[in-house]
């Protein structure tokens, strides 16, 4: 018999969350609670710097007088940040090579599809992994290879150590520890992330990613991203998030810098998956998530995201283009399902002449679930011909969903052009029966409409990436679907 | 081909269909034609598989199999083909994309191989130059954008790729300008074969000067009132739909 929208929006409410387990590994933590001992535990741990120190316990001292942002169309019980491990590290030190990796954590990575194995490249995968647990990186593959070119790709821990000089030009410097409450907490606790350097006129010749992974109980995930593309240098940065199902919300707030100098390019791909929830809203990931890059002359930087995770998302990767003809792209697809929310979407901060923006925005609400776009166009008094195109798109999967739009437009320069064009549409029985009747399943059918829907940001992704997006999207909305 | 028994249905409790008995063999083309509210698109929808209509007596058996208990894809890749009164829009799918998701799920029904890339590619070529659709059109999303005129030579595109064995044109001429309407009968008209079988639902004679039809029946009331040659579609047309009701008493 045909198929009906209450058995559809039922079998969406069945989907499964394939990366739900825990990973048996001893693991080093430091009492639960935040306090100024804890931050001092921390940077002992990680054997840091005086001058990094001071700048975390800063961070903590403002952080203390601000207060939660609740202008975000999100509800949720706020997190008691006493009650929530800041540091849990698995036990052995940082892996010297793959072969004293231990099979638990092989296991985790091959379960997650990370491949740390260089010898693949022959094979065809080109990307070069970090691999982040928990608040530490656990392995960092072709760190060699990349280094013969000058590129730097490593955790931030090592950074610290190996790198101070780059990270202290530049960590902060666009996201600045007073920009918001949750990258203040971020830039007093924040335990490990990537960091990349591309030299001048290097053009990065395999996508480098990091994959964060939460897998101890109690413990929220704060790590730092810093990427610095040094003029005329162009680099394709991937990152991807999972964590275990549990009933406990998880808060994991990061925050990612990127800088583009003069002339340089970054491509920032995320697939972010984490924990949802089960299907009453129980449990999943807090995912409150600071984002920012900086294009100085001619650069360019690029967005894209595919966020099918998280309970609750808080998310707005933005450009700042400073820089004059700079240009910022943001390419989103965000899909919700049973009570997921998100309020996602982007800043473009237009200050030189002849900027661009581009923010292609595709919002899937199913379940229960609400959906937001926020975003910000914003032109200043000297960004002569500053020019942006927005366009937001909502779908809608069920009668109990939500989607919402909240544009904020501020033009202080007549020479601009603005465009914004939103559609809202929903996946109608109509186009079910259609596509049945050609012979086409309802399960197919639903993938079928979604990707061509999300087409336009899909085709952003680096290939391997745009496959693995494509599946997550069907496991996302389709479920059990037969 | 396909048997009609005794078929009775309704929607919302209101009854539309209430006894049709109608037999199409092989190689025929069945023409039903009725007023407005006789219930030919309810007949359309209910052989396809639409869920909101209730059949509450009667069978329907195709080629052997009992219709009304395949689902709607089923039914489509046994062979069943609605060419829909207004077709649906779908966005950002490409119709290239779409057929060809369609032509594997009902080949991997039968077991075969999914279709090679090239013979996809040949294959549209050579069909869309029967509904002289043009070839851009096929990779255009779904419907979206197409004229009235367009949809609806895209529907006989879809139904030469798909190849049904009874295809069901649901007022297929509405909305067709003359031209149009030439290019479509002459599209079904090159797709009909020994082998397969059409229902053409209309409204009015003039498809029928150029789809030539072995039967046409006039569906009243929803039940099947008077079966004859072509020649019953111009008395149709010229006595109009209340001649039938004095005709037959009803």
């Amino acid at each position: 018999m045909a198929y009906t929208e209450n058995e559809l929006a039922s079998d969406l409410e069945n989907q499964e969350y394939k990366y739900g387990f825990v990973t048996n590994i001893e693991s080093e933590q430091v009492p639960k609670g935040l306090t100024e001992e804890t931050i001092r535990l921390i940077s002992k741990k990680k054997e840091e710097p005086e001058w990094l120190l001071e700048y975390r316990l800063k961070a903590f001292e403002i952080w203390n007088n601000m207060v939660e942002p609740t202008w975000a169309h999100v509800h949720y019980d706020k997190p008691n940040f006493q009650d929530i491990i800041y540091y849990s590290a698995v036990k052995k030190k940082k892996y010297e090579n793959w072969d004293d990796v231990e099979p638990e954590m092989k296991a985790t990575m091959e379960k997650l599809g990370i491949s740390m194995d260089e010898q693949k490249v022959l094979t065809g995968t080109n990307v070069a992994v970090d691999f982040v647990m928990d608040s530490v990186s656990v392995a960092t593959s072709f760190k060699a290879k990349l280094a013969e070119l000058g590129i730097i790709f490593c955790s931030f821990s090592d950074a610290v150590k190996e790198h101070s000089e780059l990270i202290k030009k530049y960590m902060g410097t666009v996201v600045p520890v007073t920009d918001n409450f949750y990258a203040a907490l971020n830039a007093a606790v924040f335990t490990d992330g990537s960091f990349c350097y591309i030299p001048k006129g290097v053009r990065c010749p395999m996508e480098l990613s990091t994959y964060f992974r939460i897998n101890e109980q109690g413990t929220g995930q704060f790590e730092r991203t810093l990427v610095v593309a040094d003029e005329g240098s162009y680099v394709s940065y991937l990152e991807g998030c999972t964590a275990p199902q549990r009933d406990e919300n998880q808060l994991h707030a990061a925050v990612v810098e990127l800088i583009a100098l003069d002339n340089a390019e970054i491509k920032y791909s995320t697939v972010q998956n984490w924990y949802p929830g089960d299907k009453d809203g129980k449990g999943g990931i807090f995912n409150f998530v600071t984002k920012r890059g900086l294009c100085e002359r001619n650069a360019k930087i690029s967005w894209t995201q595919v966020e099918t995770g998280s309970a609750v998302t808080w998310k707005y990767p933005s450009c700042i283009l400073k820089g004059d003809n700079s240009v910022g792209e943001f390419y989103s697809v965000a899909v919700t399902n049973n009570y997921q929310q998100a309020d996602t979407g982007t800043k473009m901060i237009h200050l030189g002449k002849n900027t661009k923006s581009t923010i292609i925005s595709k919002g899937v609400s199913a379940g229960k679930s609400n959906n937001s776009y926020r975003g910000l166009v914003q032109i200043h008094k000297n960004a002569q011909n500053a020019r942006n195109f927005s366009q937001c798109d909502s779908l809608l999967m069920s009668d109990e969903c939500g989607a919402h739009t909240f544009p904020y437009i501020e033009c202080k320069n007549s020479s601009a052009k603005i465009e914004h064009e939103a559609t809202t549409s929903k996946i109608g029985e109509d186009q079910i029966f259609y596509c049945n009747q050609r012979g086409i399943s309802t399960e197919k059918a639903i993938s079928l409409i979604v990707n061509g829907y999300c087409k336009e940001v899909l085709n952003q992704l680096p290939m391997e990436f745009a496959v693995e997006a494509q599946k997550l999207l069907a496991i996302s909305l389709e479920g059990s679907v037969g | 081909m396909i048997k009609i028994e005794n078929l009775q249905a309704s929607i919302d409790g209101k009854e539309i269909l209430k006894g049709l008995n109608l037999e199409v063999k092989a190689g025929e083309i069945h023409a039903i034609m009725g007023p407005n509210g006789a219930g030919k698109s309810t007949l359309a929808s209910i052989l396809a598989g639409r869920e909101e209509y209730e059949v509450t007596e009667g069978t329907v058996d195709f080629d052997g199999t009992d219709l009304l208990e395949l689902s709607t894809e089923d039914r489509a890749r046994e062979g069943l083909f609605l060419a829909f009164q207004y077709p649906i829009e779908i966005p950002g799918v490409s119709n290239i994309n779409f057929l060809k998701t369609a032509i594997n799920e009902i080949r991997e029904y039968k077991g075969e191989e999914p279709i090679s890339a090239k013979e996809f590619m040949q294959m549209v070529r050579d069909k869309s130059a029967i509904v002289e659709l043009d070839s851009k059109l096929a990779s255009r999303s779904v419907n979206e954008g197409f004229s009235g005129g367009e949809k609806k030579r895209n529907e006989i595109f879809q139904m030469a790729m798909l190849n049904p064995k009874l295809a069901i044109l649901d007022e297929t001429d509405s909305g067709l300008d003359i031209d149009a309407l030439r290019i479509v009968a002459t599209g079904v008209n090159k797709l009909k074969t020994k082998d397969n079988a059409t229902i053409v639902i209309t409204h009015y004679q003039r498809l029928l000067d150029y789809i030539v039809p072995d039967f046409v029946h006039v569906l009243f009331d929803g039940k099947i009132v008077k079966t004859g040659t072509k020649e019953l579609a111009l008395e149709l047309e010229e006595k109009g739909y209340d001649w039938i009701k004095e005709e037959l008493a009803l």
